[in-house]
């Protein structure tokens, strides 16, 4: 593991210094960022509309002169200092004190019994923390950060999904007790990662964001030592991964040379008064690469298969929604922020008409496609799920190529509801897993007649996957395709969608098919004992569907809400 | 009562399945019978309500102002309501999916292989079906047509013949693509009328009026494809129909009654409650593929059926032939005739239900014979496993060791043929009929049916019945008493709309007058 951790250092450093310095020629280049930078200062430091008397220092990077929007005010209150913002910071910092108890309670004797209470604890404690006292809106540390009900949102995600995969952990036979504290610390830091990157507004920190969820991921991902698929997937996950930070970086830096500066708003502000098509293009397609490998859309998807066979079930269930739905969330907040006129409220355009919802629509079909009829041919679960979350990312992507706020809506809608269906499938596959010792589609032979009640469930799981009535995953899937239709824009990809969703049946059905009518080769049907709490963490995560099937307006309205920040 | 009593129809089997899983928590032991008497019970008071409203239902009035009609927002954001109603197109479909519902629990008594999923998933699938003959909002149709598939892949799938996997798998696919069109069109209605909801009676106001172009095609005709597409894998209409001689041969017997007696008059009912009222132009414009749609169904099943030597795949493919009369009685909307029109409507409404007693007759009377010789050959074929017996017949002269069956089976055979005085006699009249109105040389050529049907079924009738008694089948007893019951009700019915269909007329013709109103003017 220290060689992978020491892997992932030295790429990871190869790739900063190759980046950093093309940030420093960049900036050199750019003769005029200096005047970029006071212009920014100025920016923050009021909120008047008097740019265009200041003169000379802006003529170049013009300054912004429509009006500040409401939230973009508070954004930029510079009234917050570094010590007030740790006040906006408790959840965090509950879970920073959360993973260094973990440290100091591995080296306690007889104290490793509590690691598990503590990590718990800390999310549950950091959810109501948050549920119960939410923030006022705002930027915090010197406009790094911002805290809104957006990133409220996937916040949420973040803790439900970590929350459900520290407790399937707990039971798995595929992480060794032995490790179980390097593990839950992992998880913890990829989890502060998450936080900082669904509410990151800085270019920089997006990148140290996306850093510090990924370098855990690359050890997580290896974190079954002594398997050897577990160590490939490490060392994939590490090379694609560096790779396409890398190239991100590199799109940002882009930016930072055109812009000159770092804050998102700044960015688009300055964009869009000065912008260059073709080197906005350049940038926008290698921070998507970015971004895209995150979310594994397809062509970047490569990695995901072999990542999620390789690693341990609890962690590629992590993988395959908290990642997931952070990289949606800094997809959003970037691309509308900065890549549409007018930060992208409903009925926006994309900025100087360079054209990227049409490949992100193109991209969208694509990834729909390709992992769907992979996940056709495949034996193994894990890998089939793989390439069904790949479907879904594709099937979350058309409600990001529609530019409207509705559409968005339907986007987070979307993850909220794959969050626990997925989730659910994994659960299941975990419970599977230590009570079989097998990963293929054969190893769930005859599973229903022996554990009736999680079977049942699995299928509510599974039909809702495939986003069939009567479960969330076809109000998602109706959600979607409905706002394609009433923005009237790329229509054609709500055909390849449906067409998708019927051959997503076929596999998602092969487990149904595997748990029902197949029996199993060895001829033991004794009754499975099924611990109470796996059977609830199940049931509870496969009753969701069902729930949000039947009354789903609450939910809605919520996400509505929590876009208000870009609703004029 | 009268506005509870739609959505007792619905939601009573679920009810009864919930009760089902309660008393499987508190392990009645040895008692297994327990989950058929609540499926029986359950389905019984279902049959008594929906007779309850038989006898209650005005058909001269609309949905609008009839007492059971219940409407109720349930999502705001997308106009989403409970609305569910009743008019004379959906009573006569109510009244079958109730009556086959009850007895299909009645011939699936012998059912000992996990007696509590088959009958939880049975009632489930039975408030599918009624929920999708009771909504008059898209969405809930929509939703209603999806709930059946999950319950029916199991059924088909566990329960059923050898090739169960694979015929499960394929009705599913099969439906769900059509679904999903549908599923298309429903949301491109609901954008491109303007009014933003899924009521239908609000959509008959506005969707006629959309005028819009996509891909250079004209909106409507796009809207009436997705859901003819939907409808038609459902009829089954010729192209699409591969699923159902596999998904019906391999049912358990009560499972193909159902999907023979209800599930395919599903697409039939769709295209008149939707298609028809809310697209006249293209219900215009495609009348004439219709019909050639239906005679090619009535000849390529009655061909089909002739060529099976399986007995149960021979009922199957003369369900096709039987459904090509529906659509061919619905193309003749267009017909300048106003007798035609409503001969042609009328005779595709009676087809509809006249069949279904008609099929699931035949399906429950197959299933007799395979449960007593547990082959349904009327010749072995040539590649039979066991070689004594390739090419022999599998059955011959049962007439004198079974005689009540054997005179059921004729019964059902002449109402299947179309047998003056028989039910199916005056739909399939009715439909050339209308037919006969418009398209002249496409129904004659349609009525080479009824001599195709009369070849398959005397055929069979001849080599399975007749002539000397097949040494294997001396042992085979009488058909039983719950047999009798479950079918003598059905040829009761058959017989009595042969004489008098009055009744059913009655109830059919307000509707039908109403969707013609909808689309003679454009004519």
């Amino acid at each position: 593991m220290k060689k992978i951790l020491l892997i992932s250092l030295i790429s990871l450093a190869t790739v900063w210094s190759q980046n950093s310095s093309a940030i420093s020629t960049l900036e050199d280049s750019s003769k005029n960022s200096s005047d970029a930078i006071e212009c920014m200062e100025w920016f923050v430091n009021s909120n008047t509309i008097e740019c265009w008397e200041n003169g000379e220092a802006c003529n170049i990077y013009k300054c912004p002169e429509y009006d500040l929007k409401q939230h973009e005010e508070l954004l930029f209150d510079d009234s917050n200092d570094n010590l007030v913002s740790l006040l906006s910071f408790i959840p965090e910092l509950i879970i920073i004190i959360g993973l260094l108890s973990i440290i100091l309670l591995e080296i306690i004797p007889n104290a490793r019994k509590w690691i598990f209470h503590t990590v718990t604890g800390s999310i549950v404690l950091a959810f109501l923390y948050m549920v119960l006292n939410p923030s006022e809106n705002g930027t915090l540390f010197m406009n790094l950060i911002a805290i809104d009900p957006f990133s409220t949102f996937f916040k949420i995600i973040f803790l439900v999904s970590t929350l459900v995969v520290v407790l399937i952990s707990d039971s798995s036979i595929e992480i060794k007790d032995d490790i179980k504290a390097e593990y839950y610390f992992l998880i913890l830091v990829v989890l502060l990662g998450l936080f900082l990157m669904s509410s990151s507004i800085n270019l920089l920190m997006i990148y140290l964001a996306v850093e510090l969820v990924s370098i855990p991921s690359y050890i997580l991902a290896g974190i079954s030592k002594n398997n050897k698929s577990s160590n490939e997937a490490s060392l994939k996950y590490v090379i694609f991964g560096s790779f396409a930070s890398g190239l991100m970086l590199f799109g940002l830096s882009w930016l930072y040379g055109l812009t000159g500066s770092t804050n998102i708003y700044m960015v688009h502000h300055a964009l869009a008064s000065s912008g260059n098509e073709l080197m906005l293009f350049m940038s926008l397609l290698f921070i998507m690469v970015g971004f895209g490998y995150k979310i594994s859309m397809a062509p970047f998807h490569y990695w995901t298969p072999d990542v999620y066979e390789g690693a341990a079930t609890p962690v590629t269930a992590f993988f395959s929604v908290a990642p997931k739905a952070a990289g949606i969330s800094i997809l959003i907040r970037f691309f509308y922020t900065v890549f549409t006129n007018d930060s992208g409220f409903s009925s926006s355009s994309e900025l100087l008409d360079v054209n990227w919802t049409f490949i992100i629509a193109v991209l969208s079909a694509l990834t729909m496609t390709i992992g769907n009829i992979l996940a056709l041919y495949q034996q193994n679960v894990k890998r089939m799920l793989a390439y069904s979350s790949i479907s879904h990312v594709g099937f979350m992507l058309i409600g990001f190529c529609v530019l409207s706020y509705e559409a968005l809506a339907s986007m987070m809608f979307y993850i909220f509801i794959y969050l626990f269906m997925n989730l659910g499938a994994f659960a299941v596959a975990v419970f599977v897993k230590n009570k079989t010792g097998g990963d293929n589609v054969d190893d769930w032979n005859g599973i229903a007649s022996k554990v009736p009640l999680i079977s049942a469930f699995m299928v509510i799981a599974l039909v809702s996957l495939s986003g069939l009535p009567p479960t969330s995953g076809f109000i998602a899937k109706f959600y979607v395709l409905a706002e394609l239709f009433r923005m009237e824009s790329y229509r054609w990809l709500a055909v390849v969608a449906i067409i998708n969703s019927v051959i997503s049946l076929y596999y998602y059905f092969r487990i149904v098919k595997a748990m029902y009518f197949l029996e199993s080769d060895n001829k033991n049907t004794d009754k499975i004992e099924v611990d109470i709490f796996d059977k609830w963490i199940v049931v509870g995560l496969c009753a969701q569907p069902i729930i949000f099937y039947i009354y789903w307006s609450p939910l809605l309205d919520f996400i509505r809400s929590s876009l208000s920040i870009w609703s004029s | 009562m009268n506005s509870l009593i739609l959505s007792l129809l619905i939601f009573l089997p679920v009810i009864g399945s919930i009760i089902m899983l309660v008393v499987a928590k508190i392990k009645l032991e040895g008692r297994e019978d327990f989950y058929k008497i609540i499926a029986l019970f359950t389905t019984g008071l279902q049959l008594l309500l929906a007779g309850y409203l038989y006898l209650n239902f005005d058909p001269s009035l609309t949905v609008d102002n009839s007492p059971f009609t219940v409407q109720i927002p349930w999502i705001d954001y997308f106009n989403i309501e409970y609305f569910v109603g009743i008019d004379g197109l959906s009573m006569p479909m109510v009244l079958l999916t109730a009556l086959l519902s009850f007895i299909c629990i009645i011939i699936s008594w012998n059912i000992d292989k996990k007696p509590l999923g088959y009958f939880s998933l049975f009632l489930l699938l039975d408030a599918g079906m009624m929920g999708v003959f009771l909504s008059f909002d898209f969405f809930l149709f929509y939703i209603f047509w999806e709930v059946m598939l999950l319950p029916m892949y199991f059924l088909i799938g566990i329960w059923g013949g050898p090739k169960r996997h694979y015929a499960a798998i394929k009705f599913f696919l099969y439906t769900l693509f059509g679904s999903v069109f549908m599923l298309l069109g429903m949301i491109a209605l609901y954008f491109y009328s303007g009014a933003e909801t899924f009521n239908l009676l609000t959509l008959i106001q506005v969707a006629p009026t959309i005028d819009a172009q996509l891909w250079g095609y004209n909106m409507q005709w796009l809207i009436w494809i997705s859901l003819f597409i939907g409808f038609a894998i459902k009829i089954p209409i010729v192209p699409f129909h591969t699923w159902l001689p596999l998904a019906h041969v391999e049912a358990p017997t009560a499972i193909s009654v159902i999907l023979a007696g209800v599930l395919l008059k599903m697409g039939a009912y769709g295209l008149l409650r939707i298609s028809y009222p809310l697209l006249p132009g293209e219900v215009i414009a495609f009348a004439y593929p219709l019909a050639i749609l239906g005679v090619i169904n009535i000849i390529w099943g009655a061909m089909n059926a002739i060529a099976q030597i399986d007995l149960k795949k021979m009922v199957a493919y003369s369900s096709v032939s039987h459904m090509g009369y529906v659509c061919l009685g619905m193309a003749a909307i267009v017909s300048n005739d106003p007798v035609g029109r409503e001969f042609g409507m009328n005779g595709a409404v009676m087809q509809m239900f006249n069949h279904g007693t008609i099929t699931a007759m035949l399906f429950i009377l197959v299933g007799v014979i395979y449960e007593k010789a547990h082959h349904r050959w009327i010749v072995f074929p040539s590649d039979y496993e066991d070689k004594d017996l390739a090419g022999k017949p599998g059955f011959g002269g049962l007439g004198s060791q079974m005689p009540i069956y054997t005179g059921i089976v004729a019964f059902t055979f002449f109402a299947g043929l179309g047998l003056p005085g028989l039910s199916g006699f005056i739909s399939e009249a009715f439909c050339f009929l209308g037919g006969f109105s418009v398209f002249k040389l496409i129904t004659v050529i349609g009525t080479l049916g009824i001599l195709l049907n009369a070849i398959y079924f005397l055929r069979a009738y001849q080599r399975v019945f007749l002539g000397k008694l097949n040494e294997k089948c001396k042992e085979y007893s009488d058909i039983n008493n719950l047999e009798l019951i479950a079918v003598v009700p059905l040829a009761i019915i058959v017989l009595f709309l042969g004489v008098n269909p009055q009744p059913l007329i009655d109830i059919i013709s307000p509707a039908i007058e109403t969707i013609i109103s909808y689309i003679t003017p454009l004519n």
